[in-house]
């Protein structure tokens, strides 16, 4: 080996050794703690595993069968579309809005954007029993207008088991049931009330957080564009509709990303605020896994609930680092 | 470089820790006969008087066994042990049991642990003791599998009890309700006053549960409640949608921020006046005590005089439990006359025991034990007695959808399914 050779040598040793040294910790670590115990949850979703002594029998799927058959999963996955859906549509809209308030250069700035983005901090068990007093029917929000001598409130917050469908025997149901849609007159299809008070527990702690990302986003567009559309005669609200929100359109749908995975796993809050609900009204998957796992032993049927809480959020979170890397590819 | 050295001395440390334990393992094995070592005891009991007798519990095993042994109180947190019982079995799973674990009698530790072969049989212990004889026979069956006992009992409690505040009634010259006709007479006149009839709290589902299983023994009889878990009570047979639809009539009398109240909050309502009656357990009577109230009255729930709607805490011996000969001398403890009169006037239950003094108890706790000698004794749904846990969460789930849409048919027909599901029914 001539001397080059070597120093080529060397310096395979020295850099690249370090390099790999320092990755492959964390190489195996991730490999074995995440995609390890993802596989084998798999492997227990398609087992006859359902008392405590593990049984790895294959069963193919009939457990995400049995899961679809099951009349609390099927209510999970409404609550689970109804709680993200209002959830990221609130978050964007006050987060937008306090965002565009904020960029108008308020006095106090600094110490506004600080109160919004506190409850970040929070977590999210501080956050549900914290909102579980606030609208508690005895207590909380429905007593404030005895204060001032009014009766007090009566709304059952997130202890009302009323839910808001078409009911088949009304017109929309008979409309519907013309079109071939009759099976949306069902409360599986509806929305369930105590929801919303789980919505406004979340959306508290999470806009603040979607106010900064608008604001960096907003602050990011370079005010020649802006002088420009004042120029041709723009309104501010034209140009906040117009300039402002589709070069905004990234930060939105990275606001959606994040929103919509924390509310597809959500677990904490519930947990701490309302738990499964009135007829589990706010019941989600993630409460069901941990129930019929731990409470009635059903192992196989709780790995099948995390495997397909997986691919849900999978289906959100992968086009997404498909996109965004095809973007970085190209800057 | 401050980070290593930091690194050197925790590992150091570390290896210095096990080290010492090693040393302390091979104490414990110099000596054998004298109890030495670690004993650690699992339970959910951390508050109040249930907390106070363990405590003594843990007092007794220092004086009759062994001083040495360190006796280690590892609980987790949670009324009912749902919680747990969750952590518990991570433990048995992972081969790291405890010493003895509480767990409740029936199938709740049959279906879970003796079946799957974690617990190790007590004939043995319960001959030496000569228990076969001083705890009733229908608790040792409930606690036994193909046989052989498998846990001690410490305690009884009873589920289906009516509570209700004394002032309420005597102002409103109402009969405290036997029968469940009595009950929706006296409901009736109390909601015209604007009196919420009956508290409940089921923000965890078990107290929903267990008023379902008091108004079924009241419809079926004690015989007929049984055979629901045995299959001999056919679960879609009119007797039973009797009962459901009895069950879904109280619910017109209940709070209606139940579902965001546990059973000692809805007790909160019955000692301030708003309620009349609560159905709960016999754990209430603590809760009363600790919130010095004492004007209250009990009786059987309504339509189920004569039964004792029994549940137990036992505690069993785990395979593989570390330090055997301190347990084995712990479920000695568990089991005495002197650990079950030290424990159960301070946790508000009575003796598994037939032979403890009276005196030692109070008033309630003594009309418990003489309704124990005298009752039909039928195992408890919703505490883990009548049917193993798998059915148990079924049984909750079609409850909970129940309470809220009310809809007596589909929970009779859930009702059927699950227990085919369980392999009960045909």
């Amino acid at each position: 080996m001539n001397i080059n050779g070597r120093r080529l040598l060397n310096l395979v040793t020295s850099e690249q050794a370090v390099a790999v040294a320092l990755i492959v910790p964390s190489v195996i670590a991730v490999g074995v703690f995440v995609y390890g115990f993802i596989g084998w949850s798999a492997v227990v979703s398609v087992s006859r595993w359902d008392n405590v002594r593990p049984d790895y029998a294959y069963v193919g799927l009939d457990n995400f069968r049995d899961l679809f058959n099951n009349f609390r999963f099927q209510i999970d996955i409404r609550n689970t579309v109804v709680f993200t859906t209002f959830f990221v549509a609130a978050c964007l809209g006050i987060g937008f809005v306090l965002a565009a308030l904020l960029d108008r250069r308020v006095r106090g700035e600094g110490l506004f954007r600080s109160i919004f983005l506190l409850p970040m901090a929070v977590s999210f068990i501080v956050t549900g029993v914290v909102w579980r007093w606030l609208l508690a029917p005895r207590a909380g929000v429905n007593i404030l207008p005895e204060k001032v001598g009014l009766p007090a409130g009566a709304y059952g917050w997130y202890t009302d088991p009323n839910v808001l469908y078409v009911h088949a025997d009304s017109r929309l149901g008979d409309a519907l049931h013309t079109i071939g849609l009759g099976f949306l007159a069902d409360p599986n299809y509806g929305i369930p009330l105590a929801m919303i008070s789980v919505v406004i527990a979340a959306t508290w702690q999470a806009s603040g957080f979607v106010m900064v990302m608008y604001l960096a986003g907003l602050r990011a567009i370079p005010d020649e564009l802006r002088d420009a559309a004042r120029v041709d005669g723009a309104s501010e609200m034209q140009i906040l509709r117009h300039v402002s929100l589709p070069l905004l359109r990234p930060v939105t749908l990275s606001a959606m990303i994040i929103l919509g995975h924390q509310s597809l796993k959500i677990f904490d809050l519930v947990m701490s605020m309302s738990r499964r609900g009135p007829g589990f009204a706010t019941d989600v998957p993630a409460l069901f896994m941990f129930e019929t796992t731990f409470q009635g032993n059903h192992f196989s049927h709780g790995a099948a609930i995390s495997i397909l809480m997986l691919l849900a959020v999978s289906l959100l979170v992968i086009p997404y680092l498909f996109w965004s890397l095809r973007r970085e590819a190209r800057l | 470089m401050s980070l290593r050295l930091r690194w050197l001395l925790l590992s150091t440390a570390l290896l210095a820790t096990l080290a010492l334990g090693a040393a302390c393992g091979d104490d414990n094995e110099a000596k054998p006969g004298a109890l030495s070592g670690k004993l650690e005891i699992f339970s959910w009991w951390t508050t109040g008087g249930e907390a106070a007798g363990l405590q003594k519990l843990f007092d007794i095993y220092g004086t009759t066994c062994s001083k040495d042994v360190n006796v280690v109180n590892s609980t987790v947190a949670g009324g009912g042990g749902a919680a747990a019982r969750q952590v518990l079995t991570t433990r048995m799973l992972g081969n790291d049991p405890p010493g003895s674990f509480q767990v409740h009698m029936g199938h709740e530790l049959t279906d879970t642990w003796v079946t799957q072969n974690y617990m190790e049989p007590l004939d043995t212990l319960f001959k030496d003791e000569g228990w076969s004889s001083i705890f009733p026979k229908g608790v040792i069956d409930i606690v036994s599998y193909d046989g052989k006992p498998y846990s001690v009992p410490v305690n009884i409690h009873r589920a289906n009890v009516l509570w209700y505040n004394k002032a309420v009634f005597t102002s409103n010259n109402l009969q405290p309700p036997k029968t469940l006709a009595e009950f929706f007479t006296v409901a009736d006149a109390l909601k015209a006053k604007g009196i919420t009839p009956l508290a409940l709290g089921d923000v965890e589902a078990f107290a929903s549960v267990q008023l379902m299983e008091t108004t079924l023994m009241g419809k079926l009889g004690a015989e007929g409640y049984k055979g629901l878990w045995t299959g001999a009570t056919d679960w879609k047979s009119q007797q039973v949608t009797d009962a459901l639809t009895t069950y879904k009539k109280m619910l017109d009398y209940v709070n209606s921020d139940h579902s965001s109240l546990t059973w000692d909050q809805a007790n909160d309502l019955v000692i301030s006046g708003k309620a009349a009656m609560t159905i709960m357990g016999d754990w209430l009577e603590g809760d009363m005590k600790a919130k010095k109230f004492t004007n209250f009255g009990w009786l059987p729930a309504p339509g189920t005089a004569g039964m004792y709607d029994a549940l137990s805490d036992t505690f069993g011996l785990p395979k593989k439990a570390p330090n055997r000969d301190a347990v084995m001398c712990w479920l000695k403890v568990v089991g005495s006359k002197a650990g079950q009169e030290a424990f159960n006037p301070l946790k508000g239950s009575i003796c598994a025991r037939t032979d403890c003094d009276p005196k030692l108890f109070d008033e309630y706790l003594q009309s418990a034990m003489t309704d124990w000698k005298k009752d039909t004794i039928v195992p408890s749904l919703a505490h883990g007695a009548a049917a193993k846990q798998g059915w148990l969460t079924e049984i909750s789930d079609a409850v909970t959808a129940f309470v809220a849409n009310k809809d007596a048919a589909t929970l009779q027909s859930r009702l059927a399914t699950s227990c085919k599901t369980a392999g009960v029914c045909k």
